[in-house]
């Protein structure tokens, strides 16, 4: 009946943030799916698109297509990511009439963890406890490619003894942007303590997100700081009881 | 990317007092537009944006055909359309203008067209008088700068700035009450709008089916640099072109509220022609340049071209994180912002400035608030690839160009990817339970240090997601 779901865990989680890819599954299984990693993933290639490398940004892609043809539905724990396979891959390969047709097949299977929980699982409510007073960074792609605005804060408002307190403004851009973070360090440095002062201003001690890269450059300037707000991905936040 | 972008934007970031000018007088633009724009206060907001695009997009793939249509009506009127295809052809043609009447004080009305090809520059340098009337742009010819916004040229002077330039310029006494100062303009302005013998402005649209330009503005005084002096001359890209006199309405809802929050600027100034005989006032003789200036270079790439869309409301600037804090002045031409980012290369070449399209963390706020619909960051992506194609030689670039290719072979081999990965887990600082704030060598690579300049790093975990999944 539908009931498995293959993780696109993404690299960052993969190498950086496991925790955040192991709360995505916990959620999952609780909510009764059956859990399949394809152990041959990677890379989206958004790195490499983002930096203007068509060619290898066209081979990670291929790869991607290759490894999860096969699923049923694929559940990122990343709203950049998703939106790279479902809104950028077509446009690599838009000379590859092939190709093209098996993006499209794909993409519409492919799914950020928060709107798969609430369109897909059909849940907003999955039995989680966090006692924190916690606060909500919209990531750029999640909101404005993927149109997500509402799932995460449905989520939150079902998780027992979680206060959210809405930052102004909350989809402003925390400064990460890829490679933009290094090759624009200074710049990209300024908006992520524009991003901070304004989470301060709530009063909320950990941070919410969907985007293991928004939660880096925002944990990373928080420390550098010398900020005790912690931030936390959203699947954590759920799988808390 | 060159040193010179690079230093604006550092000393940009710097100075303080700038920061916070540029981050209020940006912010009050941005929420006065959502204000305006939203759902209770404009139910067909989001329609008006489609029905502008598809207006647009219409109209950039006919250009040809309304551009002869509209000089066609100007003509019928008593007008005269001359094309230019570049800085060179537009300035002499008012020189030649200039010459032949004898005329001697040119009063100009707000005009990016013209500061994108140097007018005022090149006029002066031929010993004509060219005036700002716009007040800002008045402000910022006294103090030899270009402008610093598309819509508020003078966005980041305050009025302290401003009494400095007047003290200095115009030899009156310290003003810092801003009413009076725009009534020492005003002095100034008055009298050069009487003695003028030719007025330049811009145009926010040329109307095809009617030879009509259209000039919004919320001063008045580019209706009297229209109407005062003898002669007028409408400066203004090929791309302002639109089919009907009716659409005009569409983008007359939109560029008022998109631009400063309000619901219709001031003057909306339809002017087609010439004085008519019996007619009390008006110029004697009515010109409109049509300037190329790199724009029909944007026309054979479908997605590209829809940069020609803008109609210079300047609101992708004041929602952009990048503008509030770099500014107008670190955009290495006329055109800041995200319209600067994806016209700039475009109209001068990528080369000009090949760091300009990745100076962003493509966070979409741009084409979220464009009243036309530019998919900005899709230009800026595509634009990105031009960069990547044409610069090969470059030392930084062969580094990176190497490191995406080992990128991409490392992300089509698993094994390798996992392995390179518990590599470099195993040799970064473990941070001692918090986060990483130095690296030593030899994992202290430049994007690394990038990094580290401003932000902490996340400590290696013990076991990435794969090996974790596999144990448990």
């Amino acid at each position: 009946m539908g009931k498995r779901v293959s993780l696109f865990v993404t690299c960052m989680v993969d190498q950086l943030f496991p925790k955040v890819g192991m709360a995505m599954a916990g959620v999952l299984e609780r909510l009764g799916y059956e859990i399949d990693f394809p152990e041959d993933q990677t890379c989206c290639g958004q790195p490499a698109f983002n930096s203007g490398y068509r060619e290898e940004a066209r081979a990670a892609a291929r790869h991607f297509l290759k490894v999860f043809e096969a699923c049923e539905q694929i559940v990122a724990p990343s709203g950049s990511c998703t939106s790279m396979v479902t809104h950028h891959f077509a446009e690599l390969f838009h000379k590859e009439p092939e190709t093209l047709a098996r993006v499209h097949a794909l993409e519409k299977r492919v799914w950020e963890f928060s709107s798969f929980l609430t369109e897909v699982a059909g849940v907003e409510d999955v039995g989680a406890r966090f006692e924190e007073v916690v606060t909500f960074h919209d990531g750029c792609h999640a909101l404005r490619e993927l149109g997500i605005r509402s799932a995460p804060r449905r989520l939150l408002a079902k998780v027992r003894g979680l206060e959210l307190r809405e930052m102004v403004p909350a989809e402003e851009c925390c400064g990460f942007g890829g490679t933009f973070s290094v090759k624009f360090a200074e710049l990209s440095g300024a908006m992520a303590r524009t991003k901070i002062e304004a989470i301060v201003k709530t009063g909320a001690n950990t941070v919410v997100s969907l985007d293991p890269s928004c939660l880096m450059q925002i944990q990373g300037a928080l420390s550098r700081a010398g900020s005790g707000i912690r931030t936390m991905h959203l699947a954590e936040v759920l799988a808390s009881r | 990317m060159s040193g010179e972008f690079d230093q604006k934007i550092h000393q940009t970031l710097e100075d303080a007092n700038l920061q916070l000018a540029i981050y209020t007088a940006t912010g009050r633009l941005k929420e006065r537009r959502i204000e305006v724009v939203a759902s209770e206060a404009l139910p067909d907001y989001q329609e008006l944006r489609t029905q502008a695009n598809a207006l647009k997009k219409h109209a950039i793939e006919n250009l040809d055909y309304y551009l002869e249509e509209f000089e066609r009506n100007v003509t019928a009127h008593g007008g005269k359309v001359v094309y230019c295809k570049d800085a060179t052809e537009v300035s002499d043609f008012v020189l030649s203008l200039a010459r032949e009447k004898g005329s001697r004080l040119i009063v100009k009305s707000k005009s990016m067209t013209t500061e994108e090809v140097d007018l005022n520059e090149r006029l002066e340098h031929h010993g004509l008088e060219s005036v700002e009337t716009d007040l800002g742009e008045y402000i910022l010819q006294l103090a030899h700068e270009k402008p610093y916004h598309i819509v508020a040229p003078a966005l980041h002077k305050t009025r302290y700035d401003v009494a400095d330039i007047f003290e200095k310029n115009l030899h009156v006494p310290r003003e810092t009450v801003v009413e009076k100062q725009t009534a020492i303009a005003r002095a100034v302005l008055r009298q050069k709008f009487l003695e003028a013998d030719i007025g330049i402005s811009g145009a926010n649209f040329l109307v095809a089916d009617s030879g009509a330009v259209v000039i919004i503005e919320n001063e008045g005084n580019a209706r009297l640099t229209t109407t005062a002096p003898k002669i007028h001359i409408a400066v203004a890209g090929i791309e302002k072109v639109i089919p009907r006199a009716q659409d005009v309405a569409t983008f007359l809802k939109l560029l008022a509220r998109s631009a400063t929050g309000q619901l219709l600027s001031v003057y909306a100034s339809f002017l087609s022609g010439p004085r008519r005989p019996g007619e009390v006032d008006g110029p004697e003789e009515f010109y409109v340049v049509l300037v190329d200036n790199g724009r029909t270079k944007l026309l054979p790439d479908k997605a590209k071209r829809q940069s020609l869309y803008c109609i210079r409301c300047g609101a992708c600037l004041n929602t952009c994180p990048v503008y509030r804090k770099i500014g107008g002045h670190s955009f290495p031409w006329v055109y800041s912002g995200p319209i600067g980012a994806i016209i700039t290369p475009q109209f001068m070449g990528v080369s000009h400035e090949p760091g300009l399209p990745f100076a962003s963390s493509l966070c979409g706020a741009c084409g979220e608030v464009c009243p036309v619909k530019i998919d900005i960051p899709k230009v800026l992506l595509d634009l990105r690839s031009d960069v990547k194609k044409t610069e090969t030689r470059e030392k930084q670039n062969r580094l990176e160009k190497l490191a995406f290719k080992a990128f991409a072979w490392v992300v089509t081999h698993p094994r390798i990817y996992e392995f390179l990965g518990r590599v470099a887990s195993s040799m970064a600082p473990s941070g001692n339970g918090g986060w990483i704030r130095s690296v030593p060598p030899p994992m202290n690579l430049a994007p690394v240090r990038a990094w580290l300049s401003q932000r902490d790093l996340p400590p290696p975990p013990s076991k990435s997601f794969r090996e974790m999944w596999r144990r448990r």
